[in-house]
């Protein structure tokens, strides 16, 4: 069964008189384990397909199962719930609460579940995540005592103090430097390889895309490439500057994999 | 569990920025100790003045005789002969309400010790009663006189403080005798000090002595010297009364001249007394009393269903009333102005959370997407809000009891800790955190998580 299937997702944002058509009928699927890069130039439907893909939005039409589960009508408890519940978050500006130190961070989203932990059992949560995004030194500094690899990690660590399947990167290398941005995504590779955590990443960076098995590109509201090699992710960042103007043609192929990714 | 973990939340929030939180709460600390102040200062001086009016006597309501009129003169309240003290026998006996009763006998004269005198404010001829019906028990030293000294006209004196301290200059008087108006007394007790009542005149400036020994012994007559208005108003020579106690007399059963008895068809009183001083057996059955006691008197009196009353009956409760509600007026005055203050305090939390909430827009966006729900969000604020108001309304509390101690030491005013002030300041700053943190706290809730993602 794949973990997130979609289906014919329109999303139409009504500015005033007018209708926006952002999303044009996105499907997609994407198997347990997967490692995706979501690719897009800014003003592609990117961020609007995270969105919906992380329960933050609701589709204006069209079927969204995750996990088992038809997505699309859930109210915005509901949808806060499974949040909290199937998803983690990184950000490309991490968005750690400022003043607090990186156990608290982390320790943070059991505030909304978990009601079953003790505070104690909390923090030991915690600490054993940050154990394992290799900040156990860290841990009661505070986000500007940390650099921004570091930073990452703890919201790394954050993302996953609930054990979801799922993991959406932002950018998640947009703000860090080519060292740690080369940590951060060796750290994804190897939670997805040894844990199994589904992981999409979105980004325009063709280097970070190329660490993902598959990627797939969005191009004014519908998928153009549902790729899935990453040796032709390589070949693509080598002339990243027209990566974004790919053509279907270019990479077929390599949509067998997405097999239900359509075009409209 | 929830709710615990909901207010570790927001006081870690409001940690990560105490100086504002601290500024925050200061328009609730200051609105909630003058609350504080307001109220214990309020009911200080209310307090003080039901303890002023009680040193009157609690419960007690005064008689005084009826208007004399001789010739189209008329002498003022009191000039009138028509109490005696078989009347305040007859109150004691008959009024179920009444708890005690005194007669009263003025004078007013000269006391001399030794080398030096002094003339009191208040020579009160009396019955044992007295120290009962004004409050005033039990002595300081020595012990009351007797109903045997009433009946004897026995020359015992009871003194007050500052008698006391005019007259021996720090020795006891026990025992010792003082001359009135060359009658010589012995002093039996000492009266405890009172202070000044509620008029501002000093209570312990006082004779004290059986009615009769007063009536028969100093003052000899009954109209010409005891009652200072009629005596001034009305030369004494208009008033045939005057002659029924010849001054100076001794004699407890003054002889009646053949003229005074031709002159006199009606019962002739033998002694009449200024006032009678009634005591309630409670609050409440004051008004009964009154009803019996004049009820009584006008039947003593044989006065028709049309005939005006020949007595006076003055109520002190009225005047407690009064003066207890104006301290209630100012105080409750006082209190509006101070809840205007907490009104403000209110407004500037709302204005602080509202920018709070501003400011962290990005984190509220963050919470959500982590799993906030909207009423997760708007209960963190709402506690944030709250907990500002109760730690502002704790300290304010504090300060303003701080403060009316402060009033108290150095102003010496009458200050009372009120227990339900305390409670009030609670309830009301918890509910201001409450009705002014909630639209900040709503507007928090209602913000879109990709919105506030991405707000710079």
């Amino acid at each position: 069964m794949p973990l997130i299937q979609m289906r014919d997702i329109f999303k139409t944002y009504h500015l005033g008189e007018v209708d926006v058509p952002v999303l044009k009928g996105v499907s997609l699927q994407i198997e347990p384990g997967e490692l995706v890069a979501l690719m897009g130039v800014s003003g592609s439907g990117k961020s609007t397909l995270m969105n919906i893909l992380g329960c933050l939005d609701h589709p204006s039409s069209g079927e969204y199962w995750l996990d088992g589960q038809e997505v699309s009508g859930l109210s915005s408890d509901q949808r806060a719930n499974l949040r909290n519940r199937k998803l983690g978050f990184v950000f490309q500006n991490f968005n750690l609460l400022p003043r607090t130190s990186a156990l608290d961070n982390v320790a943070m989203p059991l505030t909304y579940s978990a009601q079953h932990l003790s505070e104690r059992q909390a923090r030991q949560r915690a600490a054993d995540m940050l154990k394992r995004v290799g900040l156990d030194d860290r841990m009661h500094h505070e986000p500007s005592q940390l650099s921004g690899g570091q930073q990452q990690r703890v919201a790394i660590a954050r993302a996953l103090i609930n054990s979801p399947p799922l993991l959406f990167a932002d950018e998640p290398t947009g703000n860090l430097d080519s060292r740690t941005s080369q940590e951060v995504l060796e750290m994804f590779t190897q939670l997805n390889r040894q844990d199994g955590l589904t992981i999409i990443l979105v980004t325009h960076d063709p280097h970070v895309a190329q660490h993902a098995q598959r990627i797939i590109r969005i191009h004014d509201g519908v998928i153009v490439a549902p790729g899935s090699a990453p040796a032709s992710s390589l070949s693509f960042s080598g002339r990243s500057q027209i990566a974004a103007s790919e053509t279907p043609g270019s990479n077929q192929g390599q949509t067998d994999h997405a097999a239900s990714g359509g075009q409209p | 569990m929830k709710s615990y973990r909901t207010t570790v939340t927001a006081l870690k929030a409001l940690r990560r920025n105490p100086m504002r939180a601290l500024l925050t709460t200061l328009g609730i600390v200051i609105g909630v100790a003058a609350v504080i102040a307001m109220m214990e200062i309020g009911t200080g001086s209310s307090s003080a003045v039901q303890k002023s009016l009680s040193t009157m006597g609690t419960n007690v309501f005064l008689i005084f005789p009826g208007t004399a009129a001789s010739g189209g003169v008329s002498f003022g309240v009191g000039s009138g002969t028509t109490l005696t003290p078989e009347d305040c026998d007859a109150i004691l006996r008959e009024c179920p309400a009444v708890r005690n009763a005194t007669p009263v006998v003025r004078a007013r004269t000269q006391v001399v010790y030794g080398n030096r005198n002094w003339v009191p404010s208040q020579m009160l001829g009396v019955t044992p009663a007295f120290l009962d019906v004004r409050s005033w028990e039990p002595l300081e030293e020595g012990v009351p006189f007797s109903d045997r000294d009433v009946q004897n006209a026995n020359k015992v004196c009871l003194l007050g403080k500052t008698l006391v301290r005019e007259l021996f200059e720090g020795q006891s008087p026990l025992g010792k005798e003082i001359r009135v108006k060359n009658v010589t007394f012995r002093v039996v007790g000492v009266l405890k000090a009172k202070g000044a009542n509620m008029m501002g005149s000093d209570q312990d400036d006082i004779l004290i002595a059986p009615w009769t020994t007063i009536k028969y012994r100093v003052t000899g007559s009954s109209m010409s010297s005891t009652n200072q208005s009629s005596s001034s108003g009305a030369s004494s020579s208009v008033n045939t009364l005057s002659n029924l106690y010849p001054s100076g007399q001794p004699s407890l059963y003054p002889e009646i001249s053949s003229v005074q008895a031709a002159n006199s068809p009606m019962h002739i009183r033998f002694s009449n007394v200024d006032q009678i001083i009634v005591a309630a057996q409670n609050g409440s059955s004051i008004d009964a009393a009154i009803k019996q006691v004049t009820q009584l008197l006008r039947e003593r009196h044989k006065l028709g269903p049309q005939d005006p009353e020949d007595f006076n009956i003055r109520n002190m409760t009225e005047l407690a009333n009064m003066l207890s509600s104006t301290t209630k007026l100012m105080t409750n005055l006082l209190l509006c102005v101070a809840m205007i203050s907490l009104l403000v305090g209110g407004v500037g939390i709302m204005n602080i959370m509202l920018v709070s909430v501003t400011e962290r827009t990005r984190e509220i966006g963050l919470r959500m997407a982590v799993g906030a729900r909207a009423s997760d969000i708007l209960r963190q604020f709402l506690v944030e809000s709250v907990v500002l108001c109760l730690v502002g309304g704790s300290v304010g509390i504090l300060l303003g009891h701080g403060g009316s101690r402060l009033v108290e030491m150095f102003l010496r005013w009458p200050v009372e800790t009120s227990p339900a002030a305390i409670i009030a300041a609670v309830v009301v700053s918890a509910s201001v955190g409450m009705i002014f943190g909630f639209y900040p706290a709503w507007k928090a809730s209602r913000l879109d998580p990709i919105e506030a993602l991405r707000y710079e």
